[in-house]
This record gives C-alpha cells, structure tokens and sequence, in this order.
C-alpha cells in the first residue's frame, strides 16, 4: 500500500465496497432496533394509563439529578463509582460513535474529529473515556465472577443464576473499547512507521497500549486489523443495540424515559385508574391489577428498566426476614411474563392472571410499603403502587387472609380494626391522673380549636399507646397549643385499609373524617402518628395544614417555649428509629434528632441503618394483623440493630413502630436491657415546668391558654 | 308424672360422664322422678356399659341392632322412635352427638326442644323453665318450654353436678325386639382419628394459655400436663410462637386465632392488647403471673400471684388426686 | 347442583359488648353492629366453591324482617346467585319448630339439592337444620367440616367428633347439612361489591305466598319461649385469690368445676 490508509467507507471489504457494507449494516441495525422496539411497546400501548405528563420542568430537573447526575449510584460506593465513570465513559463515547459510524456510511467523510483545539481535546478525552470504560468493565467482569456480591445471588426458586449473561454483556462492552481503540491505534501505528507526524493517543491510554504493541506490525496486518477492527465495532454495536432490549440492558435506552416520567408526588398512592373519577370507580367491573395488562404504560416500562442490580431487595426488610417477597424478583417475574408473552419474535398471546402465576399472595400481603426499595432505585423504579395495585386486584377477588379479614370489617361497621366501640374511642383522656393533670377538649357544637390533634386508632385504643396520646397533649398544653380532638367523630385515617387494596373503604373513612375535620373549624392539625400524617398530608385533600407532634416540639424548643432539663440516668444510651412514614416517605429526620439532642446530657448514638435507610419495625395499621411467613421478625432484627450501636433506648416517634418494638424486645431477649420509648414521651417527661403547678380551674386555664396563644 | 328418659353415650364399653349429669338434671324436674336409662350399641361393650349403670339408673333400656354398632344419629333416632312412648321427656348430653341427634328427633316425636340447658329451675304444670346461656355465653336467659307433648333437652355437658351416693340395683331391659329393620340414607364410613398436630384451639371450651412466663421449651410439658389432666387443650400468646415453643396454630391473638372459650387459663401472660383481643366472648379468665402489676389482672376473673412454674405442676396433681378420689 | 343456604343476621358478638338493656327482657340493641352469623358466612363459601366446581346456583334465605335485607345482599356480594326474604307478621316470635316448619313450605315450592345452614347462632340454639330435615324426611349431618360431591346424588361428608377427629359419612341428596367454622376460608366482601348489589332485587315471600298454616308458626304455635335475659351473679374485677398456694388451688378447683373447666 505505502500511502496512508484509506477510510473504511473506500476499502473494500470481500468484494464489496465499504461504504455499501457499512450502509447496509447501519440500516439493517437500526431497522431491527426500531422493530425490536416497537414489539417492546406493545404491551405498554395496551397497559392502563398513566398521566406522566405533567410538571415537565420538575421532571427535566429530575432527569438532570437522577439521569445525568447519577444521584443515586453513590450509596453503594464501590458499585456506584464504577457505574458513575461507565456512564460518564458511554456518554461520551456515543458522540463519538455516532460520528465514527456515519463516517462509514459516507463516501467523502475526510475528517474523523473536529478540527483545531477541540478536536484535541475531544481526542484525548475519548480515548480516556474508552480506557475507563475498558477498565470498569475489566473490574466488573471480575466481580461478578470472583467476588459475587451478595445482592445479584439469584435464590433456586427464581430460577438460574444472572451472572453468564451478564458478563457476557459486560465482555461485549469490553470488546467494543477493544475494537474502537484497535482502529484508532493500528491507523495511528501505520503512520508513525511511515514517519508521519501524527498525534499519538492520550498516554496510557487504551490506544496508546495497542499501538505501542502494534509498532513493529505490519503493514498489511495493520490495515486488515484496521479495517477488521472497523466492521468489529459496527457489528458490535448493532448487536449491543439490538440486543438489549432482550434483558436488562435495555435500561441504556429506557432509564432516561423511565426517569423523566417518574413519579413526583411522594407518599401517596395512585388513583385505581388515572383516566377514571373517583365516583366512577364504583361502576368498574373490575379492581386493582390481576393481569399484566392491568398494569400502567409506566409500570411497564419500569419493569423494561430494571437493572437487575439488588439494591431494592438488599434493603427491603421483607426479604430480610425471610419473607417472600423480593422486589428485585418482583419486577423480574414481570419482565420475563412481558418478554414471553409479548415476543418480538413472534405473537402475543397474555391475559392471564398475575396472582397463582408468577406472584403468589404471601408475596404481596408481604409488603410494609416501607418505600426502601424505592428510596434505593438508581432508575427510580416504583414498588408501592404497583403492590397497592395487586392488593386492589386481590380485595377485588375476595383473596384475602382470614386474619385481615376482621380488622377491616371492623374498620367498616366500628371505624377501628380493633372492633371496639365507636363511642370509646376518646375513653384515654379521661383516664384517672391524666383528667387533673390535663384538660382534652372534645370538638363538637360546643367546644372549638385551632389545632386539631388527630389521635387515630391504635393510640386512641391500645393500651399502651394512649399514654402517647396522653403526652402529647400534655405537650399541647405545656407548649400553649389550643387543641382538641374529634373524639367519637374521628374515624382511622385509613392509610392502611389505602395501602392494603381496599380503596372503598378507605375513601368512606376520608370522607367521614373530612367531614369532621372541615365542621370543627380547626386550623391546624398535628398527630403524634405518622401513618397519619402520611395519609392527612398526602391521601387527604383541602385539608388545614398537617404537622407532625416532633415538627412542633422542635419549633417550640427553638422558639424557648419549651425548655427539656437533663437526664438523669447516665447510663442511658439513646437510638432513634426513623419511622418509615415520618423519615423516608416525609424526609423528617432532623425535627427529632434536634428534639433529642435539646436534652442536655442526652447520650445518642445511630444505628447502622438510620435516616433514608432506617429499617422498617414491621409494619403499622393492618400490618399489625397480619401473619406473614417469616424467619424472624422485623422489629427482632430492628432492636439488635440497636444494641449493636451501643444504644439501651430506641426512641421512636410511631405508636406502630413502639408496638413491633416493645414486643421484640422481649422476643430478642433484651427485656431489662433495652427499653423502648415514645419521642413524646420522652419530651412529657423533660419538659420544665413553666406553667402552673396547682390543678387549675377549666376556665381559668382557657384564659391562660388563651393568653399564652396570643402572646406566641 | 311425666316419664324421663337419659339416652347415654357410649364408647368402648364405658359410658359417658353426661351419664350421671343426666340423673342430676332428671332430678331437677322432677326429685321424685327415676329417670330411665336408654342406648343403642351392639355387643358385649353396649352390655359393659349398661351394667355399669346399673348403680345409677333403676332401669336401662337396651336396644342391641349390629347397625347400631357405631352411634350414627340417623338410626338412631329412628330406633328411639320405635321404643320412646309418647309424650316422654329425654335428657340427651349436648355434644357431636347430641347436636347432631335432638332437634330431627324431637320433630319426629312432635315434642319441644331445647338445646344446651345449663340449669333447671322449675316446673309449673307442663311449664318448664331452663336457663341457657346465649351470645357465647356472655348472657344467661329464661326459656319456658311447654312439655304436655313431651320435651327433648340437650344439656350442657359439665353444668349439672351428679349426685352423690346411689346405689340402685338397676334393671335392664332389651328393648332391642322392638325396633325392625333400620335403614338411612347417611352411611357411616370411618373415624379418622386427629394426629397431635391437628389441634384447632378456636373450638376449645377450656384452654391452657401460656406465654412468656412459662420461660423455656421445656416447661411447656408443665402446661400440657394440666391441660391433658382436665381435657383441655394448650394455646398460647405470640412470644411462645415466635420462640417456636408451639406452633403457630396455637396462638391467640390478633395475629393469630380468635377463640371463644368457657374457660381461659392465662399463665405467664402480661395481658398485652394484642393478645386479649384475640379472646372474645368473656370467658370465665384465670390469671396466673408473678408479677401482681401485670395487666392481665384487670381483665381476669379471679388472678393468683404465683410463680407458674411451680403452681401449675401443684394444680395439676390436685386435680389428678381429686379426680382419683372421686371414682 | 342447586344449594339452598339458610341464613341468619346476627349481633356481631366479636365487635360488640353484649348488654342487658335497661328493662331486663332483650340485650341494649342501639350500640350493636349486625352482621350475617359467621358459621353461616362458612355454609355460603362452601355452597359457593362446591358451585364453583359442579356448576349451579346458590340461593340464600332468612326468615326476619327488613333489616335482614343487607345480609342477604352481603351473601350475594360474595357471589350468592339469588336472595330470598321470608317476612310475615305471623311469623314473629316463632320458636325453631316454627322457624323449620316456615323454610320447609319454601323448600317444598322449589328444588334443591343441597341445604346448608350454620352449626349454631348466637343463641347457640343449633337446631334448624336438623328440624327442618326431619320434616323434609332428608338425611341430615350436623357438624360438617368437609364436603366432596361424589355424584349427582350422594357426598362424602366429614363431621367434627372430640377430640378433633372426624367422622367420614356418605350422604344421599337431597340433604341438609349443618357446617362447622373453619371448614374453609371464606372469601372478603368489600364495600365495593356490596354497593354492586344494592339495588338487585330480593323478592318478600310471606304466609300467603307460602301457604303455611298459620296456626303452626308464629307466638301462639310456640312451645320454647325466652323470657328474659340476666346476667348470672359474678364477682368484679379479678379477686385475687388469698391463702397459702394448697388453699388456693382448691379454691381454683373449686371455681373451674363449677364453671366447667373439669370433667
């Protein structure tokens, strides 16, 4: 040959010219990705809808964190830096393929790069990228095989193992650096021979490796591996693209979509059908998902975008214990339905039920709607509505265990799952000591608040929870709040019965309480309860203002209207629990700490799991009912946590959670080691007096009540 | 007056405990009655049994059919029809049995039926006033039965004390020649007998409830020897399950079995919500526990403070001794 | 197969404080909640899965009055085919003899198969069924805790015996069974398929449309009458128990015996 070589599009490869061959290669790739993709949006096409499309900027800045930021990677260090440096390599990369691959297709492409300063840049920081990528994969290719994380352990009953594909996967990212850099560096190695003064690749670089190892290569040998390498990187990369959509690298293409139509509204739970009012509801033949394409458009596309990575499940508290349910496998049971019903080869055929055929109904009873998994999802999956949506389909059917049977006819015909009477739902404040010490007003025609104090059921009637009833108004009253509760109006708030499927039921119980919260005239409502809060603040709607009793102690402490003395046992090493509802759905984790830490010589310590990645208690509400098949409790595993970090008291700020705890305790055999108490609790018993010591008279202490809420 | 009749149950040549009940309640209607024994059997063990009621009873009717053999309610009704005379009232014990025979046969026999008498109080010319127990057991009421065409009354079985001390010489009749050919249309195929793990506390009258108190696996022995020395059955609260001391068909809970008993024996159990919330229709609630401030003695009837471990065992050959001595 | 199951609505005992009302003859009924009795919600079921597997209908019915409307459309939400209310002046305060003889006139209008009722009601009286068997002249099976259709014209049918054990049984039809709680699982009616069922219409059958002899049902024709309810005479609170440990169990003796608890 002698001269330099030619571009691929001018060689000839077999016979055929290149360009021609590149050019069929480019349309035959892109026709079949466009195919494959097109039988992948099938079912999304017949999937229920989903409004997606609204609040476009906050979706855009959603993308810009979670897509192009990576937001999430991080919390699985090493994981997340090799995922962050692939992501940043193959966006980089793919301007660079584009515009390697068009020159292929083009007769008169002369220039490969941009020319000038940039283009030098640009060439450097490609090959770096090549190499980085080269390397990672190198390094995940190795850990799949030699170190095998826990969390991508696929258990028997799933079926085998993710890992061959995987690295196979990862190989054939591999081999495209390879390719890429080969042609660069052979074309590079054929110039320097001749003498040519040319820009060697970025050093230590891929390129600059092969090249230095190509420099006494032949000629000839240089130009086939040149042009060799060229149709290897093309082939490569049409196969990549068109194979992904077959598995879980499908997510190169969907996480962009998959996060720009995520959810924006935290804590609430998805109308039963988007595009159907609630009074219509009532008239649908049928409830909630049962079938495949029961699911939303979105629901689908997030089982396409699962990277199959185990993050969810890794923290899902469920799966922990030993329950079955796993919410990687959730939505890999899912895909794998989609792909073998829905073929891209070949028909679709479907309409089979979900429940008895990939998931079993443990498996969805199962769930805490903790959110952890959520929380954790580098491609902001959804979980809750999608088990929200099964429950639906279950209650729908009648498919539901006995034992949570009669907490909801309880809700039904008394407003508690406990069966009590209605009219005994206030019965804790008249209490023997607690009706001297503090006065609760019962909002009806003759008594009016400010502040409403949303007591809800399990504190309203459990036993041991009205004492967190009975601090917290204590707290009210110290801290000058003019409140009241609903007393035999108020009705459970239903953010279980909500998240349990029985969406009926839970809208009569809004709706009651609504009723009774707009006729009392409050304007404010505060709750020791974060099930509550959670279902005030989100399921509710044209509602006063809805606070959580730590938010309000951590204002008045900051403002001195409260003043908390010290502690007095020394001993005491103090763990808060961030309950799910309060923490991780409501980003609350400060107010409490804050309130903890105003207590002067209050020694605290954090769990291992704490804040965002706060392991469930076990559940609220309904949960408290049901038996799940586990090898160990939640709570259980909850309170050694704590005594692992030193601490004697968990605090918590959730009657629910005070429940699953104080029974673990004992289960964990840590009863006269660790106690349990309630963040109200502990504030009743540290405040100050700074109010009057004698019993006062009812009016009296109106007046003062009123003084004080003036003069605040 | 009106002629009484006890129709007495039997298995494997031994009669049934309602068998002196039976003689108590007789007696309530009428003290100066001599009710009559009647049963059905087969064989040498129907003639065991009837000899053994020979103390008890002035007069034992037999009826021996091999179709009798096995007690099925169906035949025997139709057997009792055949010997009854009209107008009689029959005491028959209120259990599988008796729930499966009386209310067919009192049809049959145009007489009244009351089911699962507790107590007799008087009689009043054909007037007889009962008292039962309703909404599991949580009210006692009246009921006037009319028994100028004769009564069967299912009595509760447990609630009528037997007497003390009779030595009748009792004679028995067969009146098996009377009744002809038996035929059913509902065929008795077999028994299968329950296997240990079979137990559904939900349906048990008397239970040995035991919780954390009862501190080790191996204690639990301690609990199930009372409950097999006075026929009953053990359940118990969460912590047990959870320390998988019993199975999870034994819990009583809101998470585990709601149950309905007449009798609740809650040893070494705090009272905590969850678990009384699984206890429904107010029990007679026996609470045994240390710890005199445990919550569980607000909600019992009668509470003892005492260590479980050692009472239990002390309760448990009382009852044996007593049981002995009865005999 | 055609199931007839015979229903009653009943104070829920498990939600609600069972209570002498202020005159002594009837329990305080404002507070209470109503619901269908439970072993009869099981007989449903049952009726409801045997139907599942052979194909035919399943009829519930109650003798009452307007306010046993709402069970039998409860049943029918959960998948009951039709309901049936039986209510006439005459039929107030009629024993069980009365209450049979009233169901058998209806039974005799129409053809079933199979007739299920529950073991027992809150009066735990737990007769119906086998009354209204004998006056069919139908085999009958009390305490039924499993049924397998073996062909169109006989079960196989396990009671509940002590001691937890069974007794297998062939049964011929058309039978009445009475079924235990617990012999399956009885599926959830939510709100939505009850408000499904409102306004489906449950036909009133009364004496005339039944053609029963007045004279044989209703107060008059009643042989078992309840007088009052009261409440037996128990100590409050729990007493506890005095003396040494001996003189404390036999106390304890004392008390299980006569509450039971000893055979």
């Amino acid at each position: 040959m002698g001269a330099a070589f030619l571009s691929p599009e001018q060689a000839t490869y077999w016979f055929i010219p290149g360009w021609w061959l590149f050019l069929a290669i480019h349309v035959l790739g892109l026709t079949c990705f466009g195919y494959i993709v097109t039988k992948r949006l099938v079912p999304l096409v017949q999937g229920a809808p989903d409004f997606r499309f609204d609040r476009p900027w906050l979706r855009l800045q959603k993308v810009l964190q979670f897509w192009l930021g990576q937001w999430k990677h991080p919390r699985y260090k090493f994981a997340g830096i090799l995922h962050i440096l692939i992501f940043a390599g193959f966006i980089v990369l793919a301007i660079r393929a584009f515009a390697v691959l068009l020159l292929g297709a083009q007769q008169n492409f002369l220039s490969q790069s941009p020319p000038g300063m940039i283009g030098h840049w640009y060439e450097i920081v490609t090959e770096y990228a090549a190499t980085v990528v080269f390397l990672c994969m190198v390094v995940a290719i190795g850990r799949r095989v030699f170190f095998k994380p826990a969390r991508y352990a696929v258990p028997a009953k799933y079926g085998k193992g993710h890992d061959a594909d995987a690295v196979f996967l990862l190989a054939l990212i591999a081999l495209l650096m390879i390719a890429d850099s080969l042609y660069q560096a052979s074309r590079t190695a054929s110039l320097v021979q001749q003498g040519q003064i040319v820009e060697l690749p970025a050093m230590l670089s891929l390129p600059w490796f092969i090249r230095n190892v190509l420099s006494v290569t032949p000629f000839s040998t240089l130009w086939n591996l040149y042009r060799g390498a060229y149709i290897v990187h093309q082939l490569t990369f049409y196969f990549l693209l068109c194979y992904r959509p077959f598995g879980i690298q499908f997510h190169v293409e969907t996480s962009l979509f998959n996060i720009f139509f995520a959810k924006l509204d935290r804590g609430t739970v998805k109308p039963v059908k988007w595009d159907v009012s609630d009074e219509q509801s009532d008239q649908l033949k049928s409830l909630g998902v049962k079938r495949f394409e029961d699911f939303t458009w979105k629901h689908m596309l997030d089982f396409y975008s699962c990277a199959d990575c185990g993050r969810c499940s890794d923290n899902c508290p469920a799966n922990a214990v030993g329950r079955p349910l796993s919410p990687r496998f959730l939505t890999i049971k899912a895909r794998d339905y989609s792909f073998e019903h829905y073929r891209v080869f070949g028909g679709s055929d479907g309409d089979q039920p979900l429940v008895g055929n990939i998931y079993s109904q443990d498996e969805i009873w199962s769930c805490t709607t903790c959110g952890a998994c959520e929380e954790e999802c580098p491609l902001l999956v959804e979980y809750i509505d999608k088990i929200v949506d099964l429950r639906r389909g279950l209650i729908d059917d009648g498919n539901v265990p006995q034992t949570l049977q009669r907490p909801l006819k309880a809700l039904e015909s008394r407003g508690n799952p406990y069966g009590k009477l209605e009219k005994k739902r206030a019965e804790w404040v008249k209490a023997a000591e607690f009706r001297h010490q503090c006065d609760v007003k019962i909002l009806d025609e003759s008594e009016a608040a400010e502040t409403l104090f949303f007591v809800d059921s399990i504190t309203s009637y459990d036993d041991r929870m009205q004492s967190i009833g009975r601090a917290t108004a204590k707290i009210l009253n110290r801290a000058g709040v003019d409140f009241g509760i609903l007393g035999t109006k108020e009705k459970d708030s239903g953010h279980e019965v909500r998240r349990f499927g029985e969406e009926m039921l839970f809208r009569a119980l809004r709706d009651d309480n609504v009723q009774a919260i707009r006729g009392s005239g409050v304007q404010r409502i505060v709750t020791a309860d974060p099930h509550a809060f959670n279902s005030l603040k989100h399921d509710y709607k044209n509602l006063p203002p809805v606070e959580h009793i730590s938010q309000l102690i951590a204002r008045h402490l900051k403002s001195g209207q409260l003043h908390l003395k010290p502690v007095e046992d020394q001993s005491k090493v103090y763990a808060y629990h961030d309950p799910c509802y309060l923490g991780r759905h409501n980003h609350i984790y400060d107010d409490p700490r804050y309130v903890l830490d105003a207590i002067p010589g209050l020694r605290r310590v954090e769990m291992k799991r704490s804040r965002d990645r706060s392991f469930c208690c076990g559940g609220g509400g309904l949960m408290l009912f049901y038996e799940p098949k586990e090898e160990q409790r939640m709570g259980v595993v909850r309170v050694k946590m704590a005594a692992e970090a030193g601490a004697n008291v968990i605090v918590t700020a959730c009657p629910c959670c005070m429940a699953n705890i104080e029974d673990a305790i004992k289960v964990a055999g840590l009863e006269g080691k660790m106690i349990a108490t309630d963040l109200a609790e502990l504030v009743e018993k540290q405040m100050t007096d700074n109010g009057p010591q004698i019993k006062p008279q009812l009016v009296q202490k109106q007046n003062e009540l009123a003084t004080v809420a003036h003069s605040s | 007056m009106t002629r009484i009749f006890a129709y007495i149950v039997h298995k494997a040549g031994v009669a049934d405990d309602s068998a002196a009940e039976l003689v108590a309640a007789a007696k309530m209607i009428d003290d100066a009655a001599s009710p009559t024994a009647i049963l059905t059997g087969y064989g040498t063990e129907l003639d065991t049994v009837c000899g053994s009621l020979r103390d008890t009873y002035a007069e034992i009717w037999k009826v021996a059919k091999e179709d009798l053999a096995y007690p099925n309610a169906e035949l025997v009704r139709k057997a009792l029809l055949e010997v009854l005379p009209q107008g009689c009232i029959l005491l028959v014990p209120h259990n599988h049995f008796g729930i499966d025979l009386s209310p067919g046969l009192s049809i049959k026999m145009n007489a009244a039926f009351v089911s699962d008498v507790v107590n007799i109080e008087s009689i009043k010319g054909a007037n007889l006033k009962l008292v039962r127990q309703e909404f599991g057991g949580q009210l006692s009421a009246h009921v006037r039965c009319d028994v100028s065409s004769g009564a069967v009354l299912n009595t509760r079985p447990g609630a009528f004390k037997p007497l003390e001390g009779s030595a009748l010489n009792g004679l028995v009749l067969d009146k098996s020649p009377l009744v002809g050919a038996l035929t059913t249309k509902r065929h008795f195929v077999e028994t299968i007998v329950a296997d240990a793990g079979g137990v559904d506390i939900s349906k048990e009258p008397v239970l040995v409830s035991i919780g954390r108190g009862i501190q080790e696996r191996d204690n639990v022995a301690i609990a199930q020897e009372l409950a097999d020395t006075i026929g009953a059955v053990v359940s118990c609260s969460r912590p047990v399950v959870d320390a998988k001391w019993l199975e999870k068909s034994r819990q009583v809970g809101t998470s585990g079995k709601t149950v309905k008993p007449k009798v609740y024996l809650a040893c070494g159990i705090s009272g905590s919500f969850q678990h009384l919330a699984g206890i429904k229709g107010n029990p007679f609630l026996v609470a045994i526990n240390k710890n005199p401030k445990a919550p569980i003695f607000q909600v019992a009837d009668v509470g003892i403070v005492d260590d479980l471990l050692e009472f239990l065992p002390e309760l448990t050959n009382r009852i044996r001794e007593s049981v002995l001595s009865k005999r | 197969m055609e199931i007839l199951v015979c229903i009653k609505r009943v104070p829920d005992t498990s939600e609600n404080e069972i209570e002498l009302n202020s005159n002594g003859n009837d329990i305080e009924r404002d507070d209470l909640v109503y619901s269908v009795n439970e072993a009869d919600n099981y007989a449903v079921e049952e009726a409801l899965q045997i139907v599942a597997r052979e194909g035919g209908n399943v009829t519930v019915v109650t003798v009452g009055s307007d306010e046993d409307d709402e069970s039998l459309r409860r049943e029918m939400a959960m998948g009951a085919n039709r309901g049936v209310l039986i209510s006439d002046e005459a039929f107030s305060s009629s024993d069980g003899k009365g209450i049979a003889t009233i169901l058998k006139a209806y039974v005799q209008q129409e053809h079933y198969d199979l007739i299920l009722t529950g073991v027992q009601a809150e009066d735990s009286a737990a007769q119906i069924g086998g009354m209204l068997a004998a006056m069919l002249d139908y085999p009958f099976a009390a305490l039924v805790n499993s049924i397998q259709v073996m062909d169109a014209r006989k079960l196989k049918i396990t009671r509940e015996i002590e001691g937890g054990s069974k007794e297998v049984n062939e049964i011929e039809l058309p039978c009445v069974l009475s079924i235990q709680t617990g012999i399956n699982e009885p599926r959830y009616v939510g709100m939505k398929g009850i408000r499904q069922v409102a306004s489906l219409n449950i036909p009133t059958l009364g004496l005339s449309e039944l053609r029963v002899d007045a004279s044989a049902v209703g107060e008059f024709a009643a042989r078992v009458k309840r007088e009052d309810y009261f409440v037996p005479a128990m100590g409050e609170g729990a007493e506890i128990l005095q003396g040494s440990r001996e003189v404390i169990i036999e106390k304890l003796i004392e008390l299980m015996r006569a509450k039971g608890a000893l055979k």
